[in-house]
C-alpha cells in the first residue's frame, strides 16, 4: 500500500487493512487495539469520530445531527450513558454563516435529545478549495450503566440477533440527496440518538451491541463473528429492508446489507431475555419495528450465513472497496 | 412473476426434478450469476445438474488493453468517466483507481449522460469508457447523439461495447457439453427472442429469464423439462419486461450511431462482428481518433484463468489464484473485480 484510496475510508475490509498494516504499527495502546467503538476507561467510555458527509443536508438530518448521534451512539452501544461531547469544526473559507447556524441548531437539538452536554469546542478555517464546506469532529465521554457487561466474550450459541427497525435508510437517503444517479425522492435518513432506546434494556443480558453504520449490517455481523468459535445465521425473510431501499439498491447494484444506517442498533441478546428485549424495544418510538433477525450458531464458526427465502443458504460477506464514499 | 409464497414450492419442484444426468446449463449473464448465488440456488439443483457461468459480465470480458488505453488517456490529463466497476480492474500496468489516487481526474458515473454533463460543465476533454452489452449501448448511443446536438465538442467515447449473440455463437461452435442456456433478461429486452434462433441449429434450448429467485427457478425448470423431452426452443419467461421482438427503438438508435465490427473478448479471443464501433459520421466522438494512445504490448496475466471461467470450462475454485492471491479486496483478474464476475460471486456468497 503506497497511497490512500477512497476505499480505505469505506469502513470495509480495505479500512481494516489500513488500520492493521499502517496505524497499528505506530499506535499500540492495548485499549486502542481492542478495536471497540469506544475505549473502556476506569468506569467510563471514551470515543471519537469525524464527519465529512456530502451533501451537508439530506432528508431526515444533516452533518450536525450526524456528528452528535454518531458519537453518542458509539457510546450507547457500549452500554454507556453519553455524558459529555467535544466538538471541532474545520470550515472552508467562504462558507455561509446561515448554513453554519442551521448546522449548529441541529447539533443543539440532537444534544438535547440524547441528553449529552457539549462542553468544549474548537474551530479552524482553511483556504477556499482546501475543504469541502465543513468537516466536524466529535469526541465523547460516557458512563457504562448496563447491569451485565456488554462484552462479546459472553456470547453463546442460541443467543438472538435483534435489530430495532428498517435497514439502509441513511445510505440511500444521502445517495438520493446527491441527485447523482438521476435518482430523486425523499427517503429520510434514520439518523437518531439511540441511548434513550438502549437505556431501557440496561437490566437485560446483552453481550453485544453495535450500530451498523458504514459497511452496513453485513460489516457489523462479520466483525462480530470474525475469528470466533461461533457462527451466525440470519433469516432473509426476517430482514427489514424497505421496498424503496431495495429498489435503489437493485438499480445501483448495491447489497442493502452493505448500506449505512445511523439510527439502528444490532443487539445480541441471551436466549432467555430475547422476548423481553423485543417487547421493551417495541414500546419505544425508535424500536417500533424491532425484530429478531437471526441467531448465534454452533455451526459455521467465524461466518455469517443467510438462510434464503428459497430455502437454501449463502454466506454474507462484508463489503469490499469503495461502497459509498462520504456517507457520514 | 410467481407470488412470493410460491417460492418454497418452486424450490422443492427444482430440488426433486428428475433431470437427465450430465445436464449442464450456462447462465450467460453476470446479474444472473449473482442472483443465483445470493439466493443459494446452486444448492437446490437436482442431482446431475450443473450451472456454469458464461461471458455475460461486461467488465470481465473487456480485454486488458482497454484498461491500458484508459490509463494512458488519464495520464494525458483527460477527464476519464466510467461505470464504477471498471475503476478497480487492473490493466497490465496500473488501474484507474490507482491513477485517481495519483492525481488523475477519474470519475465514477452511473450513466453516460452524467459523463456528458461533466464534459459540459468542466469544459475539459472528457472521455466516457463505453463498456457493456446491448443493455447499456443504447444509452451510450443516445449520449453520442446528444453530444452532437448540443455541440459538446470536448466529449468522446473509448468504446469496448460487445454483443451477446455472436459470443454465444462462437462459444457453441466448439464442444461445450452444454445442455441449454439461461438467457439474459435485460439484453433480451433490447434484442428480443428471435436473436437467439441460432441456438436451435445446435439443438440447444434457451429460456429468457428475469432476476428474482422465482424467475430463475421457473426458468431452470422450463430448461430441464425441454432437455428431458428433447425440445429445442427459445422461450421468453420474462414477458413482463421482454417483448418477443425486443425494443425496436433502442435498436434503431444503436444502428444510427454504431456499426458491428470484429472484436476481442477476454477468454474468447477475437469474435467476428461481436463489437460495436462508432460509425464514420460519429468519428469526431471516437477517443481513439482524437488522442494519440500508445499501443503497447499487453503483458499476459500470470496464472489467471478468467478466460476459462468465462467460457464455462472451469469453476472459479479451479483457478490456482482463486481466493489465494486473487481476492475481492485485492483482485488480480477481472472476474474477481466485477461485482457481477463469477469469481467474485463465488467468494461473496459461498
Amino acid at each position: 500500500m503506497d497511497k490512500i484510496l477512497l476505499a480505505h475510508g469505506g469502513g470495509g475490509s480495505k479500512s481494516a487493512e489500513l488500520t492493521r498494516s499502517v496505524f497499528q504499527r505506530f499506535l499500540r495502546d492495548p485499549l486502542l487495539l481492542e478495536m471497540d467503538d469506544a475505549a473502556r476507561l476506569d468506569g467510563l467510555v471514551f470515543t471519537t469520530d469525524s464527519f465529512v458527509v456530502r451533501p451537508l443536508f439530506f432528508p431526515g438530518g444533516d452533518i450536525g445531527s450526524l456528528a452528535v448521534c454518531g458519537t453518542v451512539n458509539d457510546m450507547a452501544v457500549m452500554g454507556a450513558e453519553p455524558l459529555y461531547l467535544s466538538i471541532a469544526f474545520i470550515i472552508e473559507e467562504g462558507f455561509a454563516v446561515a448554513q453554519l447556524e442551521k448546522i449548529l441548531a441541529s447539533i443543539a437539538r440532537a444534544g438535547r435529545e440524547s441528553g449529552v452536554r457539549i462542553v468544549c469546542a474548537d474551530t479552524k478555517v482553511v483556504e477556499k478549495g482546501k475543504a469541502d464546506g465543513i468537516f466536524i469532529n466529535t469526541a465523547g465521554i460516557g458512563r457504562p450503566l448496563f447491569k451485565k457487561p456488554v462484552e462479546p466474550k459472553r456470547i453463546r450459541p442460541g443467543d438472538a440477533i435483534l435489530i430495532n427497525g428498517p435497514l439502509g435508510l441513511h445510505g440511500v437517503s444521502v445517495l438520493t440527496a446527491r441527485g447523482e444517479f438521476g435518482l430523486r425522492g425523499k427517503i429520510k435518513s434514520d439518523v437518531a440518538p439511540l441511548w434513550k432506546l438502549i437505556k431501557k434494556c440496561r437490566n437485560l443480558d446483552i453481550p453485544f451491541m453495535r450500530d451498523p453504520t458504514r459497511g452496513g449490517l453485513a460489516q457489523t455481523l462479520n466483525e462480530l463473528t470474525h475469528k470466533k468459535k461461533f457462527g451466525l445465521r440470519v433469516w432473509e425473510d426476517k430482514l427489514p429492508i424497505p421496498k424503496k431501499v431495495a429498489a435503489v439498491c437493485d438499480l445501483l447494484g448495491f447489497d442493502p446489507l452493505h448500506v449505512a444506517n445511523e439510527g439502528k442498533v444490532v443487539m445480541v441478546v441471551s436466549r432467555r431475555d430475547a422476548d423481553q428485549a423485543l417487547k421493551i424495544l417495541r414500546r419505544q418510538p425508535l424500536g417500533k419495528e424491532a425484530r429478531r433477525i437471526g441467531e448465534i450458531t454452533v455451526e459455521n464458526p467465524g461466518r455469517v450465513v443467510m438462510a434464503t427465502r428459497a430455502g437454501s443458504e449463502r454466506i454474507v460477506m462484508p463489503p469490499v472497496g469503495e461502497i459509498l464514499p462520504r456517507i457520514c | 412473476m410467481a407470488e412470493a409464497s410460491e417460492l418454497p414450492r418452486l424450490a422443492e419442484r427444482l430440488r426433486s426434478f428428475p433431470a437427465r444426468p450430465g445436464t449442464k446449463i450456462m447462465e450467460v449473464c453476470g446479474t444472473h450469476t449473482v442472483a443465483i448465488r445470493r439466493s443459494g440456488l446452486q444448492h437446490l439443483l437436482p442431482a446431475g445438474v450443473k450451472l456454469v457461468s458464461g461471458p455475460g459480465c461486461p467488465v470481465c470480458v473487456t480485454p486488458d488493453r482497454f484498461i491500458d488505453e484508459a490509463v494512458a488517456l488519464a495520464r494525458q490529463g483527460v477527464v476519464v468517466t466510467s461505470f464504477g466497476d471498471m475503476l478497480r480492474v487492473p490493466g497490465s500496468r496500473s488501474s484507474l483507481e490507482k491513477e485517481r489516487a495519483a492525481g488523475a481526474d477519474i470519475r465514477a458515473v452511473y450513466s453516460p449522460l452524467d459523463a456528458l454533463q461533466i464534459a459540459g460543465e468542466s469544459g475539459k476533454e472528457t472521455v466516457f469508457l463505453a463498456v457493456g452489452f446491448e443493455t447499456t449501448a443504447p444509452a451510450i448511443a443516445a449520449a453520442a447523439l446528444k453530444a452532437l446536438e448540443k455541440k459538446i465538442s470536448n466529449f468522446s467515447l473509448l468504446t469496448a461495447l460487445r454483443l451477446v449473440p455472436p459470443a454465444l455463437q462462437a462459444l457453441i461452435a466448439g464442444d461445450t457439453g452444454l445442455s441449454g442456456f439461461l438467457l439474459p433478461g435485460h439484453v433480451s429486452a433490447v434484442i428480443g427472442r428471435q436473436a437467439y434462433d441460432f441456438l436451435l441449429e445446435r439443438r440447444l434450448p434457451g429460456v429468457i429469464s428475469g432476476f428474482t429467485a422465482e424467475d430463475i427457478i421457473s426458468s431452470l425448470l422450463l430448461l430441464l423439462e425441454m432437455n428431458n423431452k428433447d425440445i429445442y426452443k427459445v422461450m421468453n419467461n420474462y414477458p413482463r419486461v421482454v417483448r418477443d421482438n425486443g425494443n425496436e427503438k433502442s435498436r434503431a438508435v444503436l444502428a444510427e450511431v454504431f456499426e458491428a465490427v470484429d472484436a476481442e473478448w477476454r477468454g474468447l479471443g477475437a469474435i467476428p462482428v461481436s463489437g460495436l464501433q462508432l460509425k464514420p459520421a460519429f468519428a469526431a466522438l471516437d477517443s481513439r481518433r482524437r488522442f494519440a494512445i500508445p499501443n503497447e504490448t499487453v503483458r499476459p496475466r500470470r496464472g489467471c484463468r478468467c478466460g476459462d471461467v468465462l467460457r464455462g470450462l472451469i469453476d472459479p475454485p479451479a483457478c490456482p489464484l482463486f481466493n489465494k492471491s486473487c481476492r475481492p479486496d485485492r483482485p488480480l483478474g477481472p472476474c474477481m473485480v466485477s461485482s457481477e464476475g463469477s469469481c467474485s460471486a463465488w467468494v461473496t456468497y459461498g
